[in-house]
């Protein structure tokens, strides 16, 4: 697991150094192939993005030095912006990964962009053959932890914007927005932007009222709507399901009464006001009337808050679960180390058995079909059952610190070399007499002598 | 004959399985009384209440597929509850007095009105429902409560839907009754309690439905209103011990 990662994000420089580190998607073809010809990287890909640019690398043996590739692509002397480089190794890299795709990372905790664009640089090194193995495997895992942690917890679930929790509040009432009507009462920027968000979210008809006509007709070209003039505006309000306001008036310019009217109106239809002006638009009293929803700008601040506070609590539950993911990752790369050494000492002492019965063979003489197969389960069932003990000892092992030590303990016991494939001398072994065969599958060694096996291996 | 239905005792991820084995319990148990006895059996008390409960039952699983909410469960649950607790309580097989010419017309009052009583619970459930909401909409606090919620507008149309279903049923059920008690004790009939009761329900709900048309009473005035009918409808039905000709008689 010799996994490395280098480089900035908003944790740990400001965007005047991440934007010395930015690499453009036109040269990350060129970066990824200095990367992966540099010495001992075996696998690279890079992350890009406004808020940070990560370098992850797979090294033959542990050894590879990105501080190196970052002076040379980029220029950079001896030491320069080193404050602000963070680097993580092996188990520390793979969660560092995993807190990434997940969006643990990032400045706005449970943001979904980074995990696309994650997927986007996976992709890009994937085409370009950079990253291919055991790299492709972390990735594909971080996706998938990243899954679990969207599913599992609410990280991701509320909205974090005032323009976006303004749409959730709006279905909250409306239920799908497909269809309704918006009215803008103010022209300005922040009412723009909240019509915007209902637009994209199936909002149809537009009004804009202004005390100066032309800038509500300029306004409501851009959404395809319908300028109001301002004195109009209390007939044309309860044709609105939301009313968004941003005057400059001084004083409230809904008030109860008004809203009685728009009601009676609508036949008690609900109406939503967001009202974004300082100072507000709309009397609080609006908001005790039934069918009546107002929310001023604290509101949504606070609702935003809140959230914000939500996710806060369901990153710890989230961390925990990233947490689990990585010993899962680092048990699973164990065995697979372990493998290898299994399946040779299996070959190892096929050959053997091989070996043997083709020594005796002549002494046996002709053997009937039945006669011959006993033969054979007898040998294999003896092998089976002194493999059994090394192979558990060999697999629990592989969950243990200090695995290498068993292994290597097992292939000078059985003089395994390092390649599974290799044949190995075949040492001479009593000929078994042909017993009568037992039963070959019989239950295994007892589990109890797995522990003084091991002790003995580890002396 | 033993009422087998599940109940959940917290909500999650038990519940609603569990309500899914109890509605196939309880049909199973209905349609094995029908076969043994005649469909007129529906037409005990204890069989009446079980299949509003069974209706009811089948209404919240319904919910929970199209809405993905269990929130209704808080109020529907313990009307199931209390329905198929009393039909498995009640021991006396009373049935309303069967006569040929009759026999049809009071299964038919039976079956329209429990259907009736099933979609006005729901438009009372969807009324308190509504103004839960609302009241959270208004006092600015999020909580997860209102996010596994349907949307307001949603709640609001279910619950007209409901009573615009529910409505025509229990008028044709009542107008069944009618016929036949007029048959029967002749024009005095109106004078029960319960025929009295029922009446006063049926005005509610026909206040309701108008006050919804004409000027779209929603949230706290229209919860009242649904509560008042709910209120009637449960004394209503609770006025079969005290009335005297809408006994059920012991066969």
């Amino acid at each position: 697991m010799n996994f490395s990662v280098l480089g900035v994000n908003h944790k740990t420089a400001p965007v005047e150094v991440r934007e010395r580190f930015a690499i453009p998607e036109s040269r990350l073809p060129e970066a990824l192939g200095k990367l992966t010809s540099m010495e001992g990287v075996e696998e690279g890909m890079i992350v890009s993005t406004c808020n940070r640019v990560e370098i992850f690398a797979r090294s033959k043996d542990g050894e590879c030095d990105l501080q190196r590739f970052v002076r040379e692509f980029f220029g950079f002397s001896e030491g320069e912006y080193e404050p602000y480089i963070f680097q993580h190794e092996s188990l520390d890299a793979v969660k560092h990964v995993f807190r990434v795709a997940s969006s643990l990372d990032s400045m706005v905790v449970g943001e979904s962009q980074i995990l696309g664009q994650v997927k986007e640089a996976y992709a890009t090194a994937r085409a370009l053959g950079t990253v291919n193995s055991q790299l492709d495997q972390l990735l594909t895992r971080a996706f998938a932890v990243a899954k679990k942690v969207r599913n599992e917890t609410t990280i991701a679930s509320s909205s974090v914007s005032i323009a976006s929790v303004a749409v959730e509040l709006a279905e909250k009432i409306f239920g799908s927005l497909t269809g309704k009507s918006v009215s803008l009462v103010g022209a300005g920027k922040m009412c723009e932007l909240a019509a915007r968000h209902l637009i994209a979210h199936g909002a149809k008809k537009i009004f804009v009222g202004n005390r100066t006509f032309d800038r509500a007709v300029s306004l409501a070209e851009k959404f395809d709507g319908e300028a109001i003039p301002f004195e109009r505006l209390y007939d044309t309000v309860p044709w609105a399901d939301i009313i968004i306001s941003s005057t400059g008036a001084p004083h409230a310019i809904f008030r109860k009464e008004h809203g009685e009217k728009f009601l009676q109106a609508r036949k008690n239809r609900p109406m939503f006001f967001i009202d974004i002006a300082v100072p507000r638009d709309i009397d609080a009293g609006l908001n005790d009337l039934d069918g009546i929803f107002v929310y001023n700008i604290d509101d949504l601040q606070q609702v935003v808050q809140s959230h914000l506070g939500d996710r806060r609590k369901e990153a710890v539950r989230a961390e925990s679960l990233v947490d689990e993911e990585v010993r899962k990752f680092e048990a699973r790369a164990q065995t697979a180390e372990v493998v290898p050494t299994i399946v040779s000492l299996q070959q190892h002492l096929e050959t053997l058995r091989q070996a043997e019965l083709d020594r005796v063979r002549g002494r046996l003489g002709e053997l009937t079909p039945e006669q011959e197969l006993a033969v054979e389960t007898l040998t294999k069932g003896i092998i089976n059952k002194i493999m059994h003990t090394p192979i558990t000892t060999l697999k629990s092992a592989a969950r243990d610190p200090e695995s290498t030590t068993v292994i290597d303990v097992v292939r000078k016991l059985f003089n395994l070399r390092p390649d599974p494939k290799q044949e190995s001398t075949p040492e001479p072994v009593e000929a078994a007499a042909p017993a009568p065969a037992r039963p070959p599958e019989r239950a295994p060694a007892p589990e109890a002598e797995a522990p003084a096996l091991v002790k003995q291996i580890q002396k | 004959m033993l009422m087998l239905r599940q109940r959940g005792e917290r909500f999650g991820k038990i519940a609603v399985p569990a309500v899914g084995i109890g509605i196939v319990f309880h049909l199973v148990s209905l349609v094995e009384t029908a076969s043994l006895h005649g469909y007129s059996e529906l037409l005990t008390i204890r069989q009446a209440e079980s299949a509003l409960a069974l209706i009811i039952a089948l209404i919240f699983t319904v919910l929970y597929v199209r809405y993905r909410t269990a929130s209704p469960a808080a109020l529907i649950f313990p009307l199931i509850f209390l329905l198929t607790f009393a039909s498995a309580l009640s021991q006396q097989r009373t049935t309303i007095a069967q006569s040929p010419i009759y026999g049809g017309w009071i299964f038919f009052h039976v079956c329209t009105l429990i259907f009736g009583y099933a979609m006005l619970f729901l438009s009372f459930v969807s009324s308190l429902l509504y103004l839960l909401l609302s009241r959270q909409l208004k006092r600015k606090q999020p909580s997860s409560w209102t996010s596994r919620m349907p949307a307001l507008q949603e709640i609001d149309e279910l619950g007209y839907k409901a009573l615009l279903l529910g409505f025509p049923f229990m008028t044709i059920g009542l107008l069944a009754g009618s016929v036949v008690a007029e048959e029967r004790f002749g024009a005095s009939f109106v004078a029960d309690p319960k025929v009295l009761l029922s009446l006063l329900m049926w005005a509610i709900y026909l206040l309701l439905l108008y006050t919804r048309w004409s000027a779209g009473w929603r949230g706290k005035k229209a919860a009242y209103l649904a509560s008042i009918g709910f209120v009637l409808a449960v004394c209503a039905w609770g006025a079969n011990y005290l009335s005297k000709l809408h006994r059920f008689i012991a066969p």
